[in-house]
């Protein structure tokens, strides 16, 4: 075991499946002689060459079109979109066609492609660069999206994810790159797709979230733990879509409060979906009412730092959301 | 000397006015502090009012009889000097401790806002949540508080509860084990309904009791051949039971005697034939009624007996299932009973219990036969019965079940 950062464990990943399987590439905005402008393809290109590491144009349709294609023809891509604003030119290629190529043909076609993009805020990249994108995916059947929190999470879900016979979207938190680091077994480790992650166990509240948020959830659980004894139960989603219902009802269950933590704009997001879920299955298990925590609904993460930390949800404003549903 | 105006004190955190029921002293009259100025009665309480100063009444400003609001003043007093100060030291107090008061008010006020699981847990295990408190958010009972208190019940006397000291102890302990002890269950509800009519007609009506044995043979070969039709045709069983009801019902019409209830002192004859049937789910026994067997097919009787099982099984029944009954059978063969006394269904006369149908060696003509028996045990109110009437009723639901046949008794 060696510790790893997020984006080292995702380059790991993606080098390791390369190695296991020639029909894995890459493609992508200066994915290849630059290894990536975050530094996620970091020596690919040098280890296995322009043929599966290719540097495209600039253009998000094309990357993922080409992907599409190659991979009804027996390819596995692992396509970068830079940035996941950038993802929405590439929008009719991932929900017109990829996520229902296997249904439209009858089974006769299917597209195994992942696509990668960086996404989330906190690191004062303004409109194009903060967003968080994945409510617009997540109701499309035929797609897969998932959310790392942690190196050894990012690592085994993509790799989960190459060898997923289905398009998966997957999201990595920008500021997560360099900043979360920890052990990551050598080994050829899968991390299944589609459940979630139960990360603590703890009979006061219950908290559900993902990617960086999850992060900061389990870190803010420790602290109350100690100063507060507030026993945080807190369950990572990991896939955002489809969501892993069992485990969200249970969680739910487990203490009856609920916070639902996202770095996304309110309305719309894929936490108030999970809410709907326990208000479905769990009416009666209830002891206060469901708790989002989320951005605000306003266009995009602000410039202006001041404004930024208003915007993102924070380890601050989590750790109060947290004592405040304790405290009901 | 200064002159101070008294106000109609807050008699109770809930409490906005009271009614003045009796001044104790009238204007001139020389008061001490403390002493009892007025009674006051408010919905809550029935108080006297004490008067915070001493000193001389000038005026009442309130009548006999009256509803004032709390704060509205009712009297005024000139202050002994020398005690001003004082004095308004004690209003000042008097003033913090209602303002301390409605804060505590104000705390509890999600006292009695209960969330779904809270309610799911008390209800689980017969909670009486008034004796729980609060550690959530203003007074609120959170359902961990719930958990804590089943957790620690089994150590815990209900009464300390009240004490604030145990309370506090016991929040901040971690949960005790449960010790093995006998478990309480609070009598409630249907439970309590049933205690109540046992111990009424079990005090109240002098039973008497009698069984007589029937031959049942030919009713058990008639319905074994019918049965497995008729349960495909109608889609529920043709049970021995509705044959029983069908027989009951015809020998009441005989003897109508026995349909009938006490009522004080009198005795009322039904003309409905009305059965009530005993049926029960794990917990609870529930003695809905069919009414006018006597104009039903076996085959309506089957169908009633099965629907109102079927209501029972799932909790269905509506108090107009309930109604109306004028006599009760009991089919307390069903759990393998051969013998027993019916507690009678008050106010009836009678209830008449159908045993297991058990096959017997018995003699016929001198010669030993194998044949299908069954015990029919009747409860009577002696005060309405005589062992004679009840011997010819019973002989009478015998003769027709002994000679029931598809002649004597269609289905349809």
């Amino acid at each position: 075991m060696s510790v790893l950062s997020y984006i080292e464990a995702i380059q790991l990943a993606m080098k390791e499946e390369m190695e296991r399987d020639e029909k894995v590439f890459i493609l992508g905005e200066d994915v290849g002689k630059r290894g990536g402008v975050f530094r996620a393809t970091d020596g690919l290109y040098e280890q296995f060459g322009e043929k599966r590491v290719i540097d495209t144009p600039l253009a998000e349709s094309a990357i993922v079109g080409v992907g599409i294609g190659a991979a009804m023809y027996g390819m596995i891509p692992i396509a970068e979109i830079q940035f996941a604003d950038f993802i929405l030119p590439a929008v009719n290629q991932i929900i017109s066609e990829a996520a229902k190529l296997r249904y439209r043909s009858n089974n006769d076609w299917s597209s195994p492609i992942t696509i990668r993009a960086p996404y989330g805020g906190g690191v004062h990249g303004a409109l194009y660069h903060s967003q968080s994108m994945e409510a617009i995916f997540a109701n499309q059947p035929g797609l897969k999206i998932v959310m790392p929190s942690s190196p050894r999470d990012a690592k085994g879900l993509l790799k989960a994810a190459i060898r997923d016979p289905d398009p998966v979207l997957f999201f990595e938190h920008k500021r997560a790159y360099r900043l979360l680091k920890e052990e990551v077994p050598e080994t050829d480790e899968l991390i299944p797709i589609g459940k979630a992650n139960l990360v603590r166990e703890g009979s006061d509240i219950t908290v559900i979230s993902y990617g960086l948020m999850l992060h900061y959830v389990k870190e803010i659980a420790n602290e109350l733990a100690t100063e507060k004894e507030i026993d945080v139960h807190v369950l990572d989603l990991r896939t955002v879509y489809p969501l892993d219902q069992a485990a969200i009802i249970q969680a739910a269950k487990q203490t009856g409060k609920v916070l639902l933590v996202t770095e996304d704009n309110k309305e719309g997001s894929i936490i108030s979906e999970v809410s709907a879920i326990i208000a479905e299955h769990c009416l009666f298990d209830l002891d206060a009412p469901i708790q989002r925590l989320a951005g605000p609904d306003v266009p995009a993460m602000p410039y202006a730092p001041t404004l930024e930390k208003e915007f993102m949800v924070n380890k601050d404003k989590i750790k109060q959301a947290m004592i405040d549903l304790a405290l009901f | 000397m200064t002159i101070k105006t008294m106000t109609m004190p807050q008699l109770g955190e809930s409490v906005t006015e009271g009614t003045i029921s009796q001044w104790l002293i009238k204007a001139g009259d020389k008061i001490e502090q403390y002493q009892p100025v007025l009674e006051v009665m408010t919905d809550k309480v029935n108080a006297e009012v004490p008067a915070l100063y001493s000193g001389t009444i000038v005026k009442l400003l309130a009548e006999e009889d009256e509803t004032v609001n709390v704060g509205t003043p009712i009297f005024e007093i000139k202050v002994d000097s020398g005690h001003t100060e004082d004095h308004d030291h004690e209003v000042d107090v008097q003033e913090h401790d209602r303002a301390k008061k409605s804060q505590t008010q104000k705390s509890e006020s999600m006292k009695q806002r209960y969330s779904p699981a809270v309610l799911t847990l008390a209800q689980e295990h017969q909670i009486d949540l008034s004796k729980l408190r609060g550690t959530g958010l203003a007074g609120r009972i959170t359902r961990k508080d719930v958990l804590n208190y089943l957790n620690n019940e089994n150590n815990q006397v209900v009464e300390s509860i009240e004490n604030e000291s145990i309370i506090q102890a016991k929040t901040t302990q971690q949960p005790v084990p449960p010790v093995a002890v006998n478990r309480e269950i609070p009598v409630t509800g249907i439970r309590k309904a049933i205690a109540t009519n046992m111990v009424r007609a079990k005090t109240e009506i002098p039973h008497a009791w009698m069984m007589i044995e029937v031959d049942v043979t030919n009713l058990v070969a008639y319905r074994n051949a019918e049965k497995d039709k008729f349960r495909e045709e109608e889609g529920y069983n043709l049970s021995y039971f509705a044959f029983f009801l069908n027989a009951v019902a015809k020998a009441l019409k005989e003897f109508p005697e026995l349909n009938s209830s006490w009522q004080d002192d009198k005795i009322i004859q039904h003309k409905e034939i009305n059965l009530s049937i005993a049926v029960g789910n794990e917990t609870e026994l529930y003695v809905p009624v069919i009414h006018n067997v006597d104009e039903k097919s076996i085959k309506g009787i089957a169908k009633s007996v099965h629907q109102l099982a079927h209501k029972a099984k799932h909790n269905q029944l509506t108090q107009a299932d309930m109604e109306g009954g004028t006599f009760t059978v009991n089919n307390t063969g069903t759990f393998g009973s051969v013998q027993s006394m019916g507690v009678i269904n008050y106010p009836q006369a009678a209830i008449l219990q159908v045993e297991s149908i058990v096959k017997k060696p018995v003699i016929i003509n001198d010669m030993f036969a194998a044949r299908d028996m069954v015990n029919l045990c009747l409860s009577l109110d002696h005060r309405i019965l005589d062992g004679v009437i009840c011997g010819r009723f019973m002989s009478h639901v015998k003769n027709i079940l002994e000679n029931i046949s598809g002649d004597t008794t269609p289905i349809y």
